[in-house]
């Protein structure tokens, strides 16, 4: 027992469980609307343009690169959002092209000059390096997102559903999807460095999934999908500090767990 | 009746019109609808017919405001009326729901119908969307996931949905695709309740010939422009109706009765139509 709590003699470790306490609910609110609107592999490309905002960054001289990500990634999303409203037949081949020429992008003005290195950490992430600061601007997209879901979640349902009929019920579609997108983004952008570009689609999409096997009504869904998220970042947190690996991909296996202890569990194919 | 005396009833007239003129829609240099004029009165039912690729699901998306179009949509009641006050339900063609969606049909009311998040379950809506699924016999699906719903149970609970904010205009695109004969039956009369009882205006796409002849006050044959219009008996006499689903046997005394079309009829209405399963999956409890 000692030897857990010592854990929180380390600064690092407090703040990186203060983290992993908001972005737990924070990415399984999100997970739920996101997988609700069959949008994973949107948000999958959303991670990818994070180099690419780096690079816009870097080539405008700007000195704090969550500027530049948090910019091109709610103008990428956005754009994303009205072409595919223009070619609903092809999204997944649109939202593919985009992330790939965005990576690509971003790649080639990072290796320029043989540094890509210095930017290989936003590949994997880093929890315990997270400072008061940025556990602030979390709060705040954290709080943020909850008035939002609060205000949304009829319309983003409905909308998941069917658009026409939402539309036929006064739902402004457009704008809500895009506020929606936008969301995603910022939360994206300013949780990468801790959790990684590689994994942060896992995080979002895991507890959300997880949860859909064994729901039958959206207040087991969005409960259990907080709860999973949760336990899965503690626990990923935790472990990894105790077998001495990186944190996301623990936290990624204990989410994986659960999604296949539920699809189990929930018996459906 | 107590249904209606829960409902502001606008004034039982004929006179609120959706008044359609000259609609076109056109798909870059492809017309697929041009010259559409159509009267629609609240109290009746008109139905539309036209084989596949007539424009029908078109005429409704653009109605819907779905698609561009040309031309224009007018709304008139005995107050003047706007468009902007012009309600419309709306039940689709199809809804692809994924069995493992963690929707029950009280959230599905609660996502479209009501402001209070669907993560709070209030008591006073679970009530209102009860009262709503009564009208339709669906009261017991309140509960149930909707992905678990049979083809017939969905239908139902999607035109308790649309019939719930009492809209001035129906519109239902092809809404008896997927039930049986006997479902089918319970759905028209349920149509013209609505249509007596709620003065709603109703359009109907439909393909099943029989029933629309029956029960349609109107009817509008679409071939990428209105080719004929009139009461069932008219169009069903017309030359243009006979190139399009072959001759069908008219008597006087069937409308609102038995059906008086032959085997023969009847095949070749269902060779026409061969894609629309009428009684593939429809399991309805009590219709």
């Amino acid at each position: 027992m000692n030897e857990f709590l010592s854990l929180f003699s380390y600064d690092f470790m407090i703040n990186a469980l203060l983290a992993v306490l908001l972005i737990g609910p924070l990415f399984a609110l999100l997970g739920t609307m996101i997988v609700m609107k069959k949008m994973a592999f949107f948000s999958d490309a959303l991670g990818h343009s994070a180099f690419t905002g780096v690079a816009v960054g870097v080539i405008l001289g700007i000195t704090s690169t969550e500027i530049s990500m948090i910019g091109f990634a709610v103008i990428f999303a956005l754009i994303l959002n009205h072409i595919k409203k223009r070619n609903p037949d092809n999204v997944d081949t649109i939202i593919s092209v985009f992330a790939s020429v965005a990576t690509a992008l971003g790649l080639c003005v990072l290796s320029f000059g043989g540094n890509f290195s210095e930017y290989s950490s936003l590949l994997v992430g880093d929890i315990l390096s997270i400072s008061k600061k940025e556990i602030l601007y979390l709060l705040i997209i954290f709080i943020a997102t909850i008035v939002f879901i609060c205000f949304a979640i009829n319309w983003l349902n409905a909308i998941s559903i069917n658009a026409t009929v939402a539309r036929s019920h006064n739902i402004k579609v457009q704008l809500i999807e895009d506020i929606f997108a936008v969301i995603i983004a910022i939360t994206v952008m300013l949780s990468i460095r801790w959790v990684g570009l590689l994994l942060v689609n896992a995080l979002l999409i895991l507890p959300a999934a997880s949860s859909r096997n064994i729901s039958e009504n959206m207040r087991e869904y969005v409960g259990y999908s907080v709860v999973f998220s949760l336990f899965s970042g503690l626990l990923g947190l935790f472990v990894s500090y105790f077998i001495n690996i990186a944190t996301g991909p623990v936290i990624v296996i204990v989410a994986a767990i659960i999604y296949f202890a539920t699809y189990i569990y929930g018996g459906r194919s | 009746m107590e249904v209606v005396k829960r409902i502001n009833r606008t004034i039982a007239c004929g006179l609120c019109c959706i008044k359609v003129k000259n609609l076109g829609v056109h798909f870059g240099s492809e017309t697929v609808l041009q010259d559409i004029n159509l009267h629609i009165h609240c109290g009746t039912i008109t139905e539309i017919i036209g084989k596949n690729g007539a424009g029908k699901s078109t005429f409704v998306k653009a109605l819907l405001g779905e698609v561009k179009h040309t031309g224009d949509i007018e709304y008139r009641n005995i107050e003047g009326g706007d468009k902007k006050n012009l309600r419309i339900g709306y039940v689709p063609q199809n809804l692809n729901i994924d069995k493992s969606t963690p929707m029950s049909v009280y959230d599905l009311f609660a996502s479209f119908c009501f402001k209070v998040p669907v993560l709070i379950k209030s008591k006073k809506i679970y009530a209102k969307v009860k009262d709503a699924l009564e009208e339709f016999e669906a009261e017991d699906l309140i509960d149930r996931p909707i992905g678990t719903l049979s083809g017939g149970q969905l239908q139902r609970v999607l035109i308790s949905m649309a019939v719930m904010d009492k809209p001035k205009l129906l519109i239902l695109d092809e809404p008896v695709s997927g039930i049986d004969s006997s479902g089918m039956k319970v759905f028209y009369d349920k149509m013209k309740y609505l249509k007596e009882n709620y003065d709603m205006a109703i359009l109907i796409v439909s393909h099943d010939l029989e029933y629309v002849y029956k029960y349609a006050d109107n009817v509008m044959l679409l071939d990428n422009t209105v080719v004929a219009y009139g009461s069932p008996r008219d169009v069903y006499a017309t030359k243009a109706f006979d190139d399009i689903f072959g001759v069908f046997t008219l008597d006087d005394s069937s409308k609102g009765a038995d059906s008086h079309m032959t085997d023969m009829d009847l095949h070749k209405r269902t060779s026409d139509t061969k894609e629309e399963p009428f009684d593939a999956s429809y399991k309805g409890g009590k219709a």
